[in-house]
């Protein structure tokens, strides 16, 4: 691990021809017509950095032309984007890397943003990287949290490594675009504001098919509705090894029924096989953001805690009173979750059921 | 066909302890292991070799000492081994360290032309998944990261055909060799070594080359040859107040469930009004 550099000599100076470089940029990503929601969480992002720089924020929306297409770029207005730069073309319609690139490549080279952000999903990552190198340029990775060090301008990037026990803040001081990767649900979600609109820019890159190597022959969608299902809960109920066994997940799956949530996990219980590694949260799993979190059995690890800890409500249920969960939870409780569990379904359900006779 | 796996060497992220006082990682005692993304990409090398045929060189920059890994990846089958030490590259980060490792499979490329760069999906301790997309653009290959399944390899005609996964399902993609590969983990189960290559790992000579060995140039490498500038390497805060304990008038489950819920009602007002909402509309 490097120690804190010194800001000195030529790494940490902007030159001169570098400055012009304005506004902030966030790539949405879009498959089959469908934005990953962590494109307009980073839209509300770049427009609070963005209103701390006094520069515009704009959204790249690059596909096929489409009615999808032009009403993605209407949202990305409702979201915060003062300009929106609209990229299509017909190779444009799956993402692949090496049309993508070379696109972005040539858009960043144009139009000069001093900030590029992405999800840090497996489009977002994968083209991220590429553009990174074609354009010479620092990017900072996975990261939970963006400022402005208002000093000199520029982008402060903290990220977690070693499996989030340490966090750092990474700065790219002398090139331009400075570029990170965000992971999804670390950010909240602006609210929309229907009566924003703004500018579009149309690029039309003019690619050619013949000129692609690598073919989309087919695309196999998720079948399974769970998987998608978990980042995006308002409830998760999540079970860790304090449950003993497999048999006694039931007792997780009944009280997220009742309170119409989720199910998530630890990493050991997928790596022994219990469920799919879809229903694991933390480092290596998941980041989730729901209103409540109930975690039975589970010690707070590091690696899980990254994962959940921006939940608004985290319930603890351990039978260890020293469990470092406790350290971070809003609520605990010293149990046997075997008990617990149930006791909570039978709670929940009379006291939702109570109210459906009474309304 | 001439397969190179880029390996890096990592301390056991299990194992890692801060140091109370400085803040730093506490390297000391700790193992070092091959990043274990990376066991995915070498097998899936190891199997294209006893389908297809083919040489499998690994990679590694890092410490002298990274030799070890090196020669863990020779007992489980692969030919040949490369160490790419200096004290100039230390300190890159994936910008700098795509450039030296890619300075290093172009020479390669001048003994025997290599058609795969395999990757690891990403480090344990890095963890930037940067430095296969960097490595592919450096090198023009096609790069295919997330990759769930292999479905063929055609030698003659130079084509492969792979499952990619993306967020929202399975993409079947079809491409040209050459190109680099990163496996998503859990995709096949890494073997164990055979008592031969064992022996052969131990004996092995393996290449060690430097910056200049290479060719890399001396300003794009290292600290100096990187973008990035850590600012700042802290600990996570505590969160200022430790978990209310939910108390309970009796001590049975019961008690303790229904003083739970009361909780979770008097904190999250707004919550228990959707839920009850919920309830009231039968959902
Ligand atoms: C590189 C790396 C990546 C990782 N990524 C992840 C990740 O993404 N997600 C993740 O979760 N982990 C991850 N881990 C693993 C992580 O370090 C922990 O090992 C894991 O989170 C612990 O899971 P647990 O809390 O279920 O089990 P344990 O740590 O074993 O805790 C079980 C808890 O249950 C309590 N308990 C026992 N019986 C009962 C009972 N009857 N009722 C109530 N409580 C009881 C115990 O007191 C204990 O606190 C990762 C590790 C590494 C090295
Ligand atoms: C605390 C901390 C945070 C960091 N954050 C960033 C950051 O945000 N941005 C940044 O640019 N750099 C960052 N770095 C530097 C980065 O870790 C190094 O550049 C590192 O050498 C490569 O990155 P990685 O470990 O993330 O590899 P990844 O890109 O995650 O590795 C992917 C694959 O590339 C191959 N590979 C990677 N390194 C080697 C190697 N040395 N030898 C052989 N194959 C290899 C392996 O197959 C590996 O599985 C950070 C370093 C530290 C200590």
């Amino acid at each position: 691990m490097s120690e804190p550099s010194k800001p000195q000599g030529r790494k940490f100076q902007l030159p001169e021809h570098l400055k012009e470089y304005k506004g902030i940029w966030v790539i949405v990503e879009q498959e089959r017509g469908s934005v990953h929601s962590v494109s307009w969480e980073l839209v509300g992002e770049a427009r609070k950095l963005a209103d701390k720089l006094g520069v515009e924020v704009g959204a790249v929306v690059l596909g096929a032309d489409s009615p999808e297409l032009n009403a993605i770029c209407g949202d990305a207005f409702t979201y915060g984007a003062d300009v929106v730069y609209k990229v299509t073309d017909p190779v444009l319609a799956d993402y692949r890397t090496d049309p993508y690139t070379r696109v972005m490549t040539d858009v960043v080279n144009t139009y000069k943003p001093e900030i590029v952000l992405l999800g840090a999903t497996t489009l977002g990552r994968d083209l991220a990287g590429a553009i990174a190198t074609t354009l010479a340029t620092g990017l900072t990775a996975d990261c939970t949290e963006l400022d402005i060090y208002m000093d000199n301008r520029s982008l402060a990037a903290t990220r977690p490594t070693f499996g989030g026990t340490l966090l750092c803040t990474i700065q790219t001081l002398a090139y331009r675009p400075q570029m990170a990767t965000v992971r999804p649900r670390v950010m909240s979600m602006p609210d929309r504001d229907d009566s924003r609109s703004g500018r579009v820019v149309e690029v039309f890159p003019n690619l050619r098919e013949t000129d692609v190597i690598t073919k989309v022959l087919s695309f196999i969608a998720d079948r399974e509705q769970n998987e998608a299902q978990l980042a995006f809960a308002d409830i998760i109920v999540a079970a860790g090894k304090g449950l003993g066994k497999p048999e006694n997940l039931k007792l997780v799956f009944d009280l997220a029924k009742v309170l119409g949530g989720e199910v998530g996990v630890t990493r050991p219980l997928v790596q022994a096989g219990w469920t799919g590694f879809d229903r694991q949260v933390g480092q290596t799993g998941k980041t989730v953001r729901p209103k409540l979190y109930i975690a039975a059995g589970i010690s707070g690890a590091i690696q899980h805690r990254v994962g959940m800890e921006k939940s608004d409500l985290i319930l603890a249920i351990n039978t260890d009173p020293n469990a470092p969960i406790f350290d971070f939870a809003h609520l605990g409780l010293v149990g046997d979750a075997l008990t617990i569990l149930p006791a909570l379904t039978d709670a929940f359900g009379k006291r939702l059921s109570v109210n459906r006779l009474a309304g | 066909m001439h397969i190179v796996v880029c390996i890096k060497q990592v301390p056991d992220s299990a194992q890692i302890r801060i140091h109370p006082v400085t803040n730093t990682i506490m390297r000391q005692g700790v193992p070092a292991i091959i990043n274990p993304f990376d066991l995915f990409s070498l097998e899936e090398a190891l199997r294209i070799k006893d389908k297809v045929g083919a040489r499998v060189t690994v990679l590694t920059m890092g410490p002298p000492m990274a030799e070890t890994s090196l020669r863990k990846a020779l007992s489980l089958g692969a030919d040949d081994a490369v160490l790419l030490t200096d004290r100039k590259f230390a300190g890159s980060d994936t910008l700098a360290t795509s450039y030296a490792l890619t300075s290093a499979i172009k020479k390669l490329s001048e003994e025997e032309q290599v058609d795969l760069v395999f990757c690891g999906k990403q480090t344990v301790d890095g963890d930037t998944a940067q430095v296969g997309p960097g490595i592919a653009t450096r090198l023009g290959f096609q790069q295919l990261t997330y990759i769930t399944k292999i479905e063929s390899i055609d030698q003659g005609a130079r084509e492969i055909v792979v499952h990619r996964r993306s967020e929202g399902g399975v993409q079947v993609l079809k491409t040209a060799l050459p190109c680099m590969i990163t496996m998503l983990e859990g995709t096949n189960t890494i073997r164990f070594g055979k008592m031969d290559d064992m022996f052969r790992a131990a004996r092995y000579g393996l290449k060690t080359w430097n910056k200049d060995t290479t060719g890399a140039e001396e300003t794009k490498v290292g600290l100096k040859g990187s973008p990035t500038v850590v600012s700042k390497v802290f600990v996570p805060k505590p969160r200022a107040q430790k978990a209310t304990m939910v108390e309970a008038e009796a001590p049975t489950a019961e008690a303790q469930a229904a003083a739970a819920v009361e909780a979770i009602f008097g904190a999250q007002p707004k919550l228990a009004d959707e839920l009850l909402a919920r309830a009231a509309a039968g959902l």
